[in-house]
């Protein structure tokens, strides 16, 4: 009996090592034939940005990493998709479980640290998401008893209470969709976040025409590429050289357009497109 | 070490930790004086006579009771606040403050109902017979002699339940609620990691603080009123 | 559920009573049917009947996607934690039970501690743990935080059966292993233990109903349950319908955890009657004295009238076949008071 206790204890540790990191599904990792394939970390959840529907990828960030793939030799076939988390995103390049991540990746200088960034490729800003027939939220200074949603550990919301509207009437879900009924039940006044996200939600079946974007982006976040320090498999550069490509080909706007719909980024720093930064 | 705790001691200064565990007593405190009126008309509608109480009844234990107290909070807030518009306060806070009570509260009844009446299957059957001998019928045995009985023989089951509702007020994150415990205790971690299991500790050990008496005082209380049979 | 009822707690209902009935189910019906008409016409006007929000709930790509892999993960944390909270909790129910100080202390502190703490603490603690604490190759961590937090809490559930297991054995187990001269720590792994984590199953698969129903905590630490899985469909399908799908993934919960149920009750019932023929078997084996203990305490409890019978009381909803002999106490003593951790109100 203690033997057997032993032994599942030692086996239930096992697989809870097992399992706990072998979510792996042995991708990314063959640098076989010709290009072999690439392994890119997206958003899951984020329409217009990086959604899996069932087993296709769509959004913006996922046809830049196309176009970027593409430009770098590899078929479309040969990318291999992996969901990357925000808490997770510096965590997946340094162990190189991805080459890339196209994941709404702000570049900070606390980011830089870990990981390395190329691009921006976007430069979204937060901003509220309203009814259409709401004129009488116009920014963020304007919301002093009105009811705010966001989600929790975001600091956008804080943001708002801190440097703007002290009396705003804040609540915080676990994710946006509860927010997004919310604000079409007529309980929300507004939703903030980054305006892409924002732009995302406006853009579904479901919100179409139902609520806008109040269109004064009121921060700067900026959207890199995110590789991994040390040896990556694709350098920063060759990833900068095909997002000019991108800039330059008039692909970067048709994909904007084609997946965030009517959403046009903040002028001041994405006219023409967003200025790149110089690789480290 | 010293140093440790003295930031340890800033971050207690900082957050209030004693507040967040006196909204978790709050969401106790109504939740489970709802669940035990909720959960005694069930129990009530469960033993009664009208077969159609009984089912209603059975349907809601069985309803309540099975389903992940996560699911019921976040049901509330899609389904009876935001497409019912049923709003228990203009202030978000203390609105969804509300909608975590209702949930605590619907939730647990299923198991307060399920605890007094395994009290009533203590209480014996010359007791209910002497109840129909001298005329009383339903409703007025139930009250003046069937209940009071079986409240004294549920005490233990009651005391369970109550603890589990302590430690479950902490789900009422997920209905928004971002004041108790577990939500504050994530805030402090995220913006202090490096004191995370002293950050951990402080909490863990405050619920044993408040569960621990309350586990004592219930077994004591079921001790005294246990009718010697 | 028109068939009067047996009970004691009320005459059975004469013609004017069974009138007054009636009128009062036609009441309660007609008031139930309002309360769901009229949730439903407020859905309606919401526009939450449109085709295009429940369509999705039919769609293959939905479940193979969404519904199954989310099922799948919340069984897998369940079973995994199921697994470790057996090894957990006869590890620190033994522990409980020994007779060395220093080994009771600590295992009744950490049982009793971890009885206290909120689950959905544990669960956060260990994510942020994880995140923070440089475990980067545990790439799922909320994942590893369901699991520690469920074995941790469920354990110290364990731990206590087990030990009341063995407390509800019959004293002569014990004091028959310490006459063959087995150390207490044997007697309890050699003789005690097995029969307690039989009388054990059922209330350990009521408990798999509890751990089930935490695992959906998983939600609030980025685990990708079935609860995160249905919330993620609503988002990705376009349809804003996530009100829709998590109605698929209650029903799915309920559907599990109800069939649990039963099993449970199931178990419980089989385990009476063969703990009942189990001491009867045994007993005709067993040396002369021991034999003797037993019979007695076979007359003595044929002697007492039934009259803690739940069944006069009330009807239950899941009616135990009537059972050929009166209840006794020998019997009882190698099951758990069923529905003990059924009614366990642990999320």
């Amino acid at each position: 009996m203690k033997k057997l206790a032993l032994g599942l204890a030692a086996a239930t540790a096992f697989t809870l090592v097992l399992s706990g990191c072998g979510t792996d599904d042995g991708s990314g990792s063959d640098d076989g034939s010709d290009k072999g394939s690439i392994t890119i970390g997206i958003k899951y959840d984020q329409p217009g940005l990086g959604i899996m529907q069932g087993n296709a990828p769509k959004g913006f960030d996922v046809s830049v990493a196309q176009y970027v793939a593409q430009q770098l030799g590899y078929e479309v076939g040969d990318i291999q998709w992996k969901e990357s988390i925000s808490a997770n995103r510096e965590t997946m390049l340094e162990t190189k479980e991805v080459d890339l991540i196209f994941a709404t990746y702000s570049i900070t200088d606390e980011r830089k640290q870990r990981v390395a960034f190329a691009g921006p490729y976007l430069v979204a800003g937060q901003d509220l998401l309203v009814l259409s027939d709401n004129n009488d939220i116009t920014g963020p200074e304007s919301l002093d008893g009105k009811k705010l949603c966001s989600v929790q550990g975001s600091t956008p919301a804080a943001r708002i209470k801190e440097q703007y509207s002290a009396g705003v009437d804040l609540v915080e879900f676990q994710t946006y969709s509860e927010c997004m009924d919310a604000l079409i039940g007529g309980q929300i006044d507004a939703l903030t976040t980054d305006d892409s996200i924002l732009a995302g939600f406006a853009a579904q079946e479901a919100y179409q025409g139902k609520v806008k974007l109040v269109g004064q982006p009121f921060s700067q976040e900026f959207y890199g590429v995110g590789l991994p320090k040390d040896n990556p498999k694709v350098s920063c550069t060759d990833v900068n050289k095909a997002l000019t490509e991108m800039f330059n080909s008039g692909e970067w706007k048709k994909a904007l357009d084609a997946n965030l719909g009517s959403y046009g980024p903040n002028p001041q720093y994405n006219d023409p497109s967003p200025k790149l930064d110089a690789c480290a | 070490m010293g140093d440790f705790f003295g930031q340890f001691g800033e971050l207690l200064a900082k957050y209030d930790v004693l507040h967040a565990f006196w909204v978790n007593i709050e969401l106790t405190f109504w939740a489970g004086l709802i669940s035990l009126i909720l959960g005694t008309l069930v129990c009530l509608m469960r033993i009664s006579p009208v077969s159609s109480m009984r089912l209603a009844a059975t349907w809601f234990v069985n309803i309540f009771r099975d389903t992940p107290l996560t699911i019921i909070m976040v049901v509330l807030v899609l389904g009876v606040w935001t497409q019912l518009k049923i709003q228990f306060s203009n202030d978000l806070a203390t609105n969804f403050f509300w909608l975590a009570v209702a949930g605590l509260g619907l939730y647990h009844a299923s198991f307060v109902a399920e605890a007094i009446r395994s009290g009533v299957n203590t209480v014996p059957v010359g007791q209910a017979e002497a109840a129909r001998a001298i005329g009383l019928s339903f409703l007025p045995a139930a009250r003046m002699i069937i209940l009071p009985q079986a409240f004294r023989g549920a005490v233990a089951p009651l005391g369970n339940t109550l603890i589990a509702l302590i430690k479950n007020t902490t789900v009422a994150a997920a209905a928004g609620v971002a004041t108790e415990t577990s939500s504050l205790m994530k805030t402090m971690i995220e913006f202090n990691s490096s004191m995370v299991f002293a950050i951990f500790g402080t909490f863990a050990i405050g619920f044993v603080v408040i569960v621990v008496p309350v586990g004592l005082a219930t077994t004591a209380l079921s001790r005294k009123l246990a009718v010697p049979r | 559920m028109s068939a009067p009822v047996h009970t004691i707690l009320f005459d059975a209902p004469g013609p004017k009573a069974l009138r007054r009935i009636a009128l009062f189910n036609a009441a309660g019906t007609v008031a139930g049917l309002a309360l769901i008409g009229v949730v439903a016409w407020i859905f309606a006007i919401r526009g939450q009947f449109a085709p295009g929000k429940w369509l999705t709930l039919v769609q293959w790509d939905s479940w193979a996607y969404y519904f199954l892999p989310g099922l799948a993960s919340t069984l897998e944390a369940a079973a995994l934690a199921v697994i470790g909270s057996v090894v957990f909790g006869l590890v620190f129910g033994v522990g409980r039970l020994s007779q060395q100080r220093w080994i009771r202390w600590p295992s009744s502190i950490i049982v009793e501690f971890f009885r206290a703490v909120p689950v959905l603490l544990m669960m956060v603690f260990v994510y942020l743990y994880l995140g923070y604490g440089g475990f980067d190759q545990i790439t799922d961590k909320g994942f590893a935080a369901v699991v520690v937090g469920l074995v941790l809490y469920n354990g110290s559930v364990v731990a206590e059966l087990v030990r009341s297991g063995v407390h509800s054995l019959p004293r002569g187990q014990a004091e028959a292993a310490a006459a063959t001269g087995l150390t207490r720590l044997q007697s309890l792994i050699h003789i005690e233990v097995p029969q307690a984590l039989l009388a054990m199953l059922p209330a350990l698969v009521a408990q798999l109903v509890v751990v089930l129903k935490d695992s959906a905590l998983g939600y609030m630490v980025g685990y990708q349950e079935l609860l995160s899985g249905a919330k993620r469909l609503g988002t990705t399908s376009g349809q804003g319908n996530t009100i829709q799908t998590l109605l698929a993934a209650t029903i799915l919960f309920l559907a599990i955890n109800y069939g649990l149920s039963r099993l449970a009750d199931y178990l419980g019932r089989r385990l009476r009657g063969r703990g009942a023929r189990f001491t009867v078997a045994e007993a005709e084996e067993l040396p002369p004295s021991v034999s003797t203990v037993l019979e007695l305490a076979v007359t003595d409890a044929a002697a007492e009238p039934p009259s803690t019978d739940p069944a006069y009381y009330t009807r239950d909803p899941y009616p135990e076949p009537p059972e050929s002999e009166p209840r006794d106490p020998v019997r009882e003593m190698w099951v758990l008071p069923r529905r003990e951790t059924e009614d366990d109100p642990d999320v």
